[in-house]
């Protein structure tokens, strides 16, 4: 067992090319019709997304309901099959990959998922949970995962004893903490945290983020962290995504994306942010967008984010689709025609700027 | 909402041809010699050979089948009874008044009932009122309907002679030759039969009024409602029982559309010549064309029952009427 | 400016099946006309059941409430409940967390809304409908008289939660309680529905409580604050005072724990365990089990609600001395001034 199971992260470098997703899709067909089920439009969850991740580091994904970052990740995982684009991991081309030539792979890109209370089989021993991926990879005997089992629950901050215990014996903290250690089981490199805190409450958000951030500090692991809330990503973030309607609007390092963001989008959702301090409050300058997101079945023309943008250009934004391209240093990257030259934004500026 | 409809009729066109079918093989089919039967007890072998090329059966299935439902369908047409030659059709509209005079009064009773203790059940849990009804409900879903039948019919109809212990009455016109007819006469026979089938099919409703209730009541816009200062017969009415009745609009087509096919054991007992009175009354004769004439004729009274149910529903949630 | 509603000492119990829960463990307050009101708390803080308490919403058969609630000197607990029937909705109103599960699905939006007025004004079918699309026009449905007659399903997240909004102010409340009524919503539908909500009180005049768990929230639209913790107040005072120098290890706990756009850190405070049960809650402090300072004392005594000496408007509830917490909360704050981008 202790040939299979190297410490975790050791076998890939730091700043290696872990994943690479191009011109990601994945469209949802809408169907029509009374007795034979016609194609009218598609849902474009996800609209050609593209994106790298080095190893070690953590890149969050930002966005507001419908945006797709859900969708982009189980396509990452394969959980759901995309429509087009590749997903390359660790050099080798997933995409169309069936299912039994994953499953390999699987072992190495685990998950963790939103609700801490449905996301837990509820009749199932937490032991049993956590170490379900040793047994379907049959890594170690019932000994050795038995240990590795009780190990991990140690790594996450609970008692090694409760092995036994059941999910409803344990709260909302302890939970997410179990789905932790569930996906750590086998040494996975990758990690997918898809809203792993909202559920909790905030006395205990700080606990599961500085659980995941101290892990990844030891075993060098390597996280893409969705989120909506934006001090959750800032906080745990090396580079940020930020998704609107499907398609990435702006990436950037942490820092740059909150110092200064360039797509207006990106710049509205971080001044609708309030900041928990009543002085600097009254003094910041809230954008808020008019209208609510558009429906991604009938996105609006060239920029989907024209309708609603206050630097709006007619005859340009609604004409011309923006490409994702380079705007400042250090790889930040927007698609916008018009990026924020200032920041904070200045709202009565406007189109004119 | 238009879509809906059309796929609907569709699939009802679809079910038709699949229960006429189904049925069609099952009676003229699997039973060794229709011909047979047709021909009576004392037939000759070559009176038999003429009654199977006056029925047809002679030619291949699929051939008898299209010409079964050609015949159905252009002359609404069943076929006729083996026994006495009269056509299936008239021995159905003869019966099937009396059935559906059982069905429907009998549902009229059930919702009267069931849906008040239901809704007061609802509202006081685990009071003496809802562990009676709860005990209730156990019993008539257990109880035989025929054992009930018998019961009432002994205890109300020869003890105490309040009812007619059996038979029926034309509600509309007085045919000559019976003994009884009009609305009073009418009511008095179907009081027991009415009281059998409502004691039978009413626990259910309470059970389910009772579930329906108790989950619309924890919904957020019940609080709501009372948060803008609604009384609580207002909240009931327009928030509650709007929402949780909802559902039963659909279960009581389903169980209208199962019944009219007849109630058999209490038709029985109640001598009614209903539906399954007369669906007995072949069996025991081999009369294969009434009974696939009722049987069709209940299947088709599900598809339509199930039909216009999911029609109305449809109607009267905003939720699937503007989807 | 007047007070408008004030809680003295509100305490309320369930009666479950698996004992007395006390949501509600003693807790005072007032709120003044136009004034803003934030109650943070996360879950069990009993935040939510002491607003449902002063709006009689509570189930009448499993629940006792004892204390005052005065609303402009009537004590709503002791009112009938045809007296309260009529002040909700119509003198208090409350917005609820949910839009998408607050409306009834069957009824258009347009019935809802004239509901909220009929039940209290005597007004025409006419008059109620012109009513109601003024409402839907001042909070921002745009082309209001083709959406009235929609149904709920029909509506975004956000325009449910306007529709809600206007339900609660079309009776021209002197308090409206908002039941953490961004939580559901998106950020940029928040700030859409948070800057409506100040506009609309500046317009209306009404007073506001605002229940969230978000802190930003609160510093942002609030007035005053109330910090609870356990079904207890543990910090009450004015938004200002209450971020500068707050005085509770909850209250620290709290700010430290929450990730922030403007401040960058390594770590995040954490608080240790979770919120406790009010089946069985700690003895004394309820905080003690999770608080890095407990002392004995913190065990079996409970600690009053206290006025700080130099700021009467600012209560805690914790038996540190002055000194400590002095010295506590400026780390604290230096470790945000320090780290702030």
């Amino acid at each position: 067992m202790s040939t299979q199971l190297e410490t975790l992260g050791a076998n890939v470098q730091t700043g290696e090319e872990l994943l690479v997703v191009e011109n990601l899709t994945k469209h949802f067909p809408v169907t029509r019709g009374i007795i034979f089920q016609k194609q009218i439009a598609s849902v474009k969850a996800v609209d050609g997304v593209s994106f790298s991740l080095r190893a070690g580091e953590t890149l969050g994904i930002v966005g507001e309901s419908g945006c797709g970052k859900s969708t982009l990740v189980r396509c990452i995982l394969k959980l759901i099959e995309p429509t087009s684009g590749k997903i390359t991991f660790r050099g080798q081309d997933i995409t169309k990959l069936s299912r039994n030539e994953m499953r390999p792979i699987r072992r190495d890109m685990m998950m963790v998922f939103q609700d801490p209370y449905s996301s837990l089989n509820a009749r199932k021993r937490v032991g049993f949970t956590v170490g379900e991926a040793l047994d379907v990879h049959k890594i170690g005997t019932s000994a050795e995962r038995k240990r590795r089992v009780q190990e991990l629950l140690e790594v996450v901050g609970l008692n090694p004893e409760h092995y036994n215990r059941y999910p409803h014996e344990f709260s909302g903290g302890q939970r997410q903490r179990i789905g932790v250690a569930r996906a750590l089981a086998i040494n996975p490199q990758l990690i997918l945290c898809d809203e792993p805190v909202s559920a909790l409450d905030v006395s205990v958000q700080a606990q599961i983020l500085n659980l995941l951030t101290d892990l990844q500090r030891e075993f060098g692991l390597t996280y893409v962290f969705i989120a909506h809330d934006l001090n959750v990503v800032r906080h745990i973030s090396d580079r940020v995504m930020v998704m609107y309607l499907g398609k990435a609007v702006e990436v950037a390092t942490r820092d740059d994306i909150y110092a200064s963001p360039k797509h207006p989008y990106t710049g509205a959702l971080l001044s609708a942010v309030p900041i928990p301090d009543p002085v600097r409050g009254r003094q910041r300058v809230h954008v808020v967008l008019e209208g609510d997101v558009p429906n991604p079945i009938n996105p609006p023309a060239a920029c989907s984010f024209h309708p609603r943008c206050p630097r709006f250009h007619e005859g340009h934004c609604d004409v011309e689709t923006p490409e994702l391209r380079p705007i400042a240093a250090n790889g930040h990257v927007a698609a916008c025609h018009y990026p924020l030259e200032r920041w904070p934004m200045d709202l009565a500026a406007g189109a004119s700027s | 909402m238009f879509r809906y409809l059309v796929r609907r009729l569709l699939w009802a066109g679809v079910l038709f041809i699949a229960v006429t079918f189904v049925t069609y093989i099952i009676f003229f089919l699997v039973p060794a010699n229709p011909a047979r039967l047709a021909a009576g007890q004392n037939a000759t072998p070559e009176h038999i050979a003429s009654v199977e090329e006056f029925l047809g059966l002679d030619r291949p299935f699929y051939v008898q089948y299209y010409k079964f439902l050609r015949r159905l369908v252009t002359e609404g047409s069943l076929g006729h009874s083996f026994l006495n030659r009269r056509s299936v059709n008239e021995e159905i509209y003869r019966a099937a008044p009396v059935t559906a005079s059982l069905v429907f009064g009998a549902m009229l009773l059930v919702l009267a009932v069931s849906v008040p203790i239901g809704i007061l059940s609802a509202l006081r849990p685990r009071s003496l009122l809802d562990r009676a009804a709860m005990v209730y409900v156990l019993i008539g879903i257990s109880l035989p309907s025929f054992w009930i039948a018998l019961v009432l019919s002994y205890l109300v109809g020869y003890r105490l002679g309040w009812t007619p212990i059996a038979g029926y009455c034309e509600v509309l016109s007085v045919p000559e030759a019976s003994t009884c007819g009009g609305f009073t006469d009418w009511v008095y026979h179907m009081i027991l039969p009415w009281l059998t089938l409502a004691i039978v099919v009413a626990g259910t409703y309470v059970r389910f009024v009772r579930a329906e209730v108790m989950e619309t009541m924890t919904q957020d816009y019940v609080r709501t409602a009372r948060a803008k200062g609604a009384p609580e017969r207002r909240v009931m009415r327009a928030h509650i029982l709007r929402n949780a009745m909802l559902p039963i609009v659909t279960i009581i087509g389903l169980d209208i559309g199962i019944l009219l096919g007849g109630a058999i054991f209490i038709e029985q007992v109640f001598g009614l010549p209903g539906l399954g009175t007369t669906a007995i009354n072949a069996i025991g004769q081999f009369d294969l064309p009434v009974l696939q004439g009722v049987v069709i004729f209940g299947a088709i009274a599900i598809i339509v029952f199930t039909l216009i149910v999911d029609l109305l529903y449809a109607w009267i949630d905003p939720r699937i009427r503007l989807a | 400016m007047a007070t408008l509603l004030e809680v003295r000492d509100l305490r309320t119990q369930f009666t479950t099946d698996d004992g007395i829960v006390g949501a509600v463990d003693g807790v005072s307050f007032s709120v003044d006309s136009g004034q803003v009101l934030g109650i943070v708390g996360e879950s069990g803080s009993g935040k939510s059941v002491t607003c449902l308490t002063l709006m009689g919403l509570n189930d009448p058969r499993s629940t006792t409430s004892t204390g005052e609630v005065l609303f402009r000197g009537e004590d709503l607990l002791k009112a009938s409940p045809r007296r309260l029937r009529e002040i909700r909705g119509n003198e208090i109103a409350m917005i609820f967390q949910d839009p998408m599960t607050s409306l009834n699905p069957v009824h258009s939006i347009g019935t809802q809304l004239e509901e909220a007025l009929t039940l209290h004004e005597n007004v025409t079918g006419k008059q109620a409908r012109a009513r109601a699309l003024e409402m839907l026009m001042a909070v921002g449905i745009p082309r209001p008289e083709r959406r009235i007659d929609d149904y709920p399903h029909q509506f975004s997240g956000g325009m449910r939660q306007r529709v809600m909004i206007a339900m609660a102010l079309i009776n021209s409340p002197d308090l409206v309680i908002a039941d953490e009524p961004t939580t559901a919503l998106d950020v940029t539908t928040q700030a859409q529905i948070l800057s409506l909500l100040k506009r609309l009180q500046d317009e209306f005049g009404s007073a506001i409580i605002m229940i969230t768990h978000d802190l930003g929230v609160v510093a942002e639209t609030a007035d005053d604050v109330v910090v609870m913790y356990g079904a207890r107040i543990v910090e009450r005072g004015p938004v200002d005072a209450i971020f500068s120098q707050p005085r509770h290890p909850y209250t620290w706990g709290l700010m430290g724990s929450l990730p922030r756009l403007d401040v960058a850190v390594e770590r995040l405070e954490q608080i240790p365990g979770q919120p406790p049960s009010l089946l069985r809650p700690p003895s004394g402090c309820r905080f003690h089990p999770r608080c890095r300072y407990a002392m004995a004392k913190c065990i079996s005594d409970v600690p009053p609600l206290e006025q700080i000496e130099y700021d009467p408007r600012h209560s805690q509830a914790c038996h540190l001395d002055e000194a400590t917490k002095a010295r506590e909360a400026a780390a604290l704050l230096t470790t945000f001034s320090e780290a702030a981008s």
